[in-house]
């Protein structure tokens, strides 16, 4: 259980409120308008910005645990590689921070790249590789790093429409592998569709308590309704 | 921290383990590979069995500083480099200890007499130039600032040959020098922080002169066989420069210091200087040939008992006359 | 509040504050030693003219320096020609110059009897003459425009190539393209370096003596080293002091109100390409290449036709001062590396950053002079200070190229954990794995440039070693000024060019392999 008590973010002008309790081992999607706090919620949770209320996993509180040290993968909209290293040391990063890779650790990092559909792309750089190709690395990584929550922070908004349902599935599948709680920020209703068991949706301030994905789409708030134009 | 370790034993304390040393402060090129400073070691340490260490520190004025910087402290015996434009400065310290014995045979251009501070050599002050270059050649400031040629000086206030041709100019001018200095100063190219600033311009060709000394031309002669440098003799005289050699009052090596004293004024300590310090011996010992052909001027302009307070209304004088 | 932890290496405080406590030393301790042995005396209002003429040349050198380097960075940075790595590399060679073999080499094109002089007699006209103020800020701009060309063209390679594209398909118009890239860089770079050639300059004292003509052309540095030499009136070399640290930590002030880092997204390091290619431009930029490095390059060559001259007559004792000078150097860049990235970090986690970096600053306008002297006081009463010169000579020259070194260094960090901090942060990237895979590929050209001047500049740096130096220990530049002192003045321009090229090596091989083979 992934629990956000009396959570308020304030940046400025700007107020984000969330009481709410995430299910885990499912796919939670977080939905709304652009600037409504959907990236910045997700940069609390994972310990990037100040807050008040508490964050609480399995029981345990997060208070004042730094980022590496949270149960917490985030994938970022771009910078999630670093360019000078090669596609393996970036993956292996997940492993061992200081790259000190045992031949065990090497094979792990290319399986890791196998099951993202990299195998052999190890030696490259990220920027010899396309977008789609790049957040893959990212999710190698992540698939490495083994933490029970992932935060995917629109990681796939550039790609077409095609790969970017393909590489949800990916992560899908990645997920229930690993029996993870993954929370994705996305504008695309249809993303929510295609992968989240439930929806959260993030609009005028305030993060809403989530609702299964069909009951959301089947009667749509009012917020959701301005939000979808219709 | 290998190298770190490498710089720490390139500076351990010099000097080795012999009987008894003596500590000389001089000036920088006095201890140079081609100066005076070898040579001068080697002779005195084979009479004396005892090490001679020289200290070098800056010039003459920087010398006295540290002087007065370590205070008791200082690890001198002896210091070897004022010269009569600091003397006075250097007697008021109080450091300094009286000659244990009247020198003899000295032979400088002017009388003598000083119960502290012994001369080791000496020079005049002189514009020097560019023999196949210059043709009407001035014999006096008048004649200097009256023409157009150009000169490089040194400023009094960094340089001991800058302050001394205040000196030159204020003994042969008094009251009038500030309007000698403002009259040449339309010749000035301008002024250096030391001599070596200067007489590298003057090589270069920034200036048809160059503030330097009557044996400056003998150095060309000698070491590069080149006769086309000379030094302008002016009727007013010439500014002396005499460099000097005292024993501090606090050493522990008294002894030791006045052997070394007394060994200045013999031969094997003079005839080193012509050729390695570029200046007269302070002793009638013979020089080289071309010192002798090197101009004699009319007077020696030594003014006695050189004050501190002279040497600020002297660089006073002069940096209002050139701001003008 | 709080429920965010920022993840502080526990070590980094600690450090930053050691070296922070270093720095304070060097700047604050020695002015008091003085002031505890100053006796009587105090600055004169002659001192006023001094203050003023250091203001006015600092300042115009400062200005001419930057204005010039603008046109001269945009084009280094927005062309590709043969060549292009080696004039960046040689931009970094005035900048090393000891000031006398710099001044000699400006005197060889500029003098009375120089180049140009000679090709105006050819036509009947006068020799020039630039003794005076105009002598003063050419030699300065000879030296900072180079470095100010660095420093802005830094951060004109900061701009993402997909900006300079983006550019290019919208057509945008000049003032267009100022606004989005031009601005913003200038913004960020020139207040930097219009302060570090103002401090620069402010501390200039043989050059301004040379070309400056006469006592006119004084600045505090030359009251200071009068004071201290001649006068051996502590108090008024101490208040001097102050006045030229009170001067530079108002012109900090002000660049620092002024000036704000840039800040560009960062590409994905992909290579630059240019994408204008009007022809008015081109031709603009090239004109200005061409006459950059001939102002540049022609004293340069005048310094090397003397030295090669010079090359039979080397003297003994070469070798010997090239080893002490080099060991000088490289522990002084380690110094001085090591605290200035200590410093960078204690300056990134400190709530007061902005008042450490100011105050760091200040090392720019400390003296040598003042050091060296306050240093040799405080000292003397515990140990001799001949035996610590070159442990000090090291620590002081690092000291010296440590305000320089953040300036460049400062905004690479930034750019590094603004780019890269949150995703390091998430992976428990930290500590030395941190600075290895991260920190150090990103910032390796800032790093190689900054590491370069350290070590170049304290190679051909006189300075304090003067006041300490044992007779049997000698750096190059101290053979060289012995060698002047006494008529070799051949041999003095061999040693200045083993001299200069030493430190160029250095400093190329630093830079060089800062920029990588991508360069």
């Amino acid at each position: 259980m992934l629990a956000l008590e009396n959570l308020e973010i304030v940046q400025g002008s700007f107020r984000l409120a969330a009481d709410m309790q995430l299910k885990p081992n499912q796919t939670t999607a977080i939905l709304g308008p652009s600037g409504g706090g959907k990236s910045t919620l997700l940069t609390a949770l994972a310990g990037f910005i100040e807050h008040s209320g508490d964050i609480h996993w399995q029981g345990e509180s997060l208070r004042g645990l730094a980022p590496a040290k949270r149960p917490i993968s985030m994938l970022f909209q771009e910078h999630n590689l670093f360019p000078h290293l090669s596609v393996a040391q970036n993956v292996g990063l997940g492993l061992r921070p200081d790259l000190k890779l045992s031949g065990e650790d090497q094979a792990k990092v290319e399986a890791a790249l196998s099951r993202v559909g990299l195998a052999g792309k190890g030696a490259e750089l990220p920027r010899r590789l396309s977008g789609g190709q790049r957040q893959r690395v990212a999710l190698a990584r992540a698939l490495l790093r083994q933490k029970p929550i992932w935060l995917l922070d629109e990681p796939f908004a550039a790609l077409g429409p095609g790969l970017r349902l393909e590489m949800l599935e990916l992560v899908e599948e990645m997920r229930a592998e690993q029996g993870a709680t993954l929370l994705l920020v996305t504008h695309a209703p249809e993303d929510a569709k295609h992968i989240a068991a439930a929806v959260v949706f993030v609009g005028a301030g305030q993060a809403y308590a989530p609702v299964p994905t069909t009951a959301f789409f089947a009667k749509p708030s009012k917020e959701l309704r301005a939000y979808l134009g219709k | 921290m290998k190298k770190f370790l490498f710089a720490a034993a390139l500076c351990l304390p010099f000097g080795s383990a012999a009987a008894e040393t003596l500590t000389v402060y001089t000036y920088d090129s006095f201890v140079s590979d081609w100066g005076p400073g070898p040579q001068i070691k080697a002779a005195f340490e084979a009479e004396c069995d005892c090490t001679l260490e020289f200290v070098s520190a800056g010039d003459g004025a920087a010398m006295l500083a540290r002087l007065r910087l370590e205070g008791e402290r200082t690890e001198a015996d002896v210091v070897l480099g004022l010269d009569n434009s600091l003397m006075e400065t250097a007697r008021e310290l109080g450091i300094f200890a009286p000659l244990a014995a009247a020198p003899e045979g000295l032979a400088l251009p002017i009388e003598w007499q000083d119960d502290t501070f012994l001369p080791y050599d000496w020079g005049y002050l002189a514009f020097v130039y560019d023999n196949t270059k210059l043709t009407e050649v001035p014999d006096s400031f008048e004649a200097l600032a009256l023409s157009d040629l150009s000169i490089v000086i040194q400023d009094p206030r960094s340089s001991t040959p800058g302050l001394g041709l205040v000196i030159w100019v204020k003994a042969a001018y008094g009251d009038s020098a500030p309007l000698v200095w403002e009259a040449l100063s339309d010749n000035i190219v301008t002024v250096t922080k030391g001599w070596s600033e200067a007489y590298g311009m003057f090589l270069e060709g920034e200036a048809d002169m160059v503030l330097s000394y009557t044996t400056s031309p003998a150095y060309h002669l000698i070491a590069e066989d080149d006769p086309t440098k000379s030094a302008a003799s002016f009727v007013e005289g010439h500014y002396l420069q005499v460099e000097l050699v005292a024993k501090l009052a606090g050493s522990g090596q008294q002894a030791l210091a006045d052997e070394f004293l007394a060994f200045v004024t013999t031969d094997a300590f003079q005839s080193v200087i012509p050729e390695t310090n570029w200046m007269y011996p302070a002793t009638a010992v013979d020089v080289p040939e071309a010192f002798s052909q090197m101009i004699d001027p009319a007077a020696a302009l030594s003014p006695n008992g050189f004050t501190d307070e002279d040497r600020k209304a002297g660089i006073e004088e002069w940096v209002r006359a050139l701001s003008q | 509040m709080g429920a965010c932890a920022k993840p502080v290496n526990r070590l980094a405080k600690p450090l930053g504050i050691a070296a922070l406590f270093v720095v304070a030393v060097l700047v604050l301790a020695p002015v008091l030693a003085l002031l505890s042995r100053a006796e009587s005396g105090g600055v004169s209002a002659a001192v006023w003219p001094a203050i003023r003429f250091t203001l006015l040349q600092a300042s115009l050198s400062a200005v001419i320096s930057v204005a010039l380097a603008v046109p001269l960075a945009k084009a280094l940075a927005r062309r590709a020609f043969f060549g292009r790595g080696l004039m960046i590399s040689l931009l970094g060679a005035p900048f090393l110059l000891p000031s006398i073999v710099a001044v000699l080499g400006l005197l060889a094109i500029w003098g009375r009897s120089g180049a140009f002089s000679d090709l105006l007699a050819l036509v009947g006209l006068g020799p020039l003459d630039i003794y005076g103020l105009n002598g003063v800020l050419l030699a300065h701009v000879f030296f900072n425009l180079p470095l100010a060309t660095r420093m802005l063209l830094q951060g004109w390679q900061a701009v993402p190539a997909e900006h300079y594209r983006l550019a290019a398909q919208l057509d945008l118009a000049p003032r267009a393209r100022f606004a989005l890239f031009d601005a913003p860089v200038l913004r960020g770079a020139a207040p930097s370096a219009l302060l570090v050639i103002f401090m620069l300059c402010m501390s200039s004292f043989a050059v301004v003596l040379a070309l400056g003509g006469g006592p006119k052309a004084s600045t505090i540095e030359l009251a200071i080293y009068q004071a201290l030499r001649f006068e051996f009136d502590l108090a008024s070399a101490a208040q001097l002091a102050i006045v030229q640290l009170v001067i530079g930590l108002a012109a900090a002030a002000l660049a620092f109100h002024f000036g704000k880092a840039s800040r560009f997204g960062g590409g994905l390091g992909a290579p630059f390409q240019n994408w204008d290619r009007r022809r008015g431009p081109m031709l603009l930029d090239g004109a200005v290449l061409v006459l950059a490095a001939f102002f540049v390059g022609l004293p340069l060559l005048a310094i090397l036709a003397k030295g090669l001259e010079g090359l039979t007559a080397l003297p003994s004792g070469l070798w010997a001062a090239f080893v002490v000078s080099l060991v000088v150097a490289l522990v002084s860049t380690v110094l001085a590396l090591g605290l200035s990235l200590a410093l960078a970090r204690l300056i990134e986690i400190s709530q007061r950053g902005g008042a450490i970096e100011l105050f760091l600053l200040l090392l720019l306008a400390t003296s040598p002079f003042v050091i060296g002297t306050g240093l040799f006081i405080l000292i003397n009463p515990f140990a001799s200070p001949f035996a610590l010169a070159l442990p000090i000579t090291a620590l002081v020259n690092a000291a010296l190229a440590l305000p320089i070194m953040l300036r460049i260094l400062r905004p690479a960090l930034s750019r590094v954990r603004h780019d890269y901090g949150r995703l390091a942060e998430g992976l428990g990237l930290s500590g030395w794995a941190r600075f290895r895979l991260l920190t150090f590929p990103q910032i390796r050209p800032e790093l190689g440039f900054a590491t370069g001047l350290a070590a170049a500049l304290s190679m051909g740096d006189l300075g304090v070693i003067t006041l300490f130096a044992p007779p049997d220990v000698q750096t190059l530049p101290l053979l060289m000024y012995r060698l002047m002192g006494s008529y070799q003045m051949e041999a003095a321009a061999g040693v200045a060019l083993i001299l200069v090229a030493s430190s160029f090596g250095l400093f190329y091989l630093f830079d060089k392999g800062g920029r990588g083979a991508g360069a």
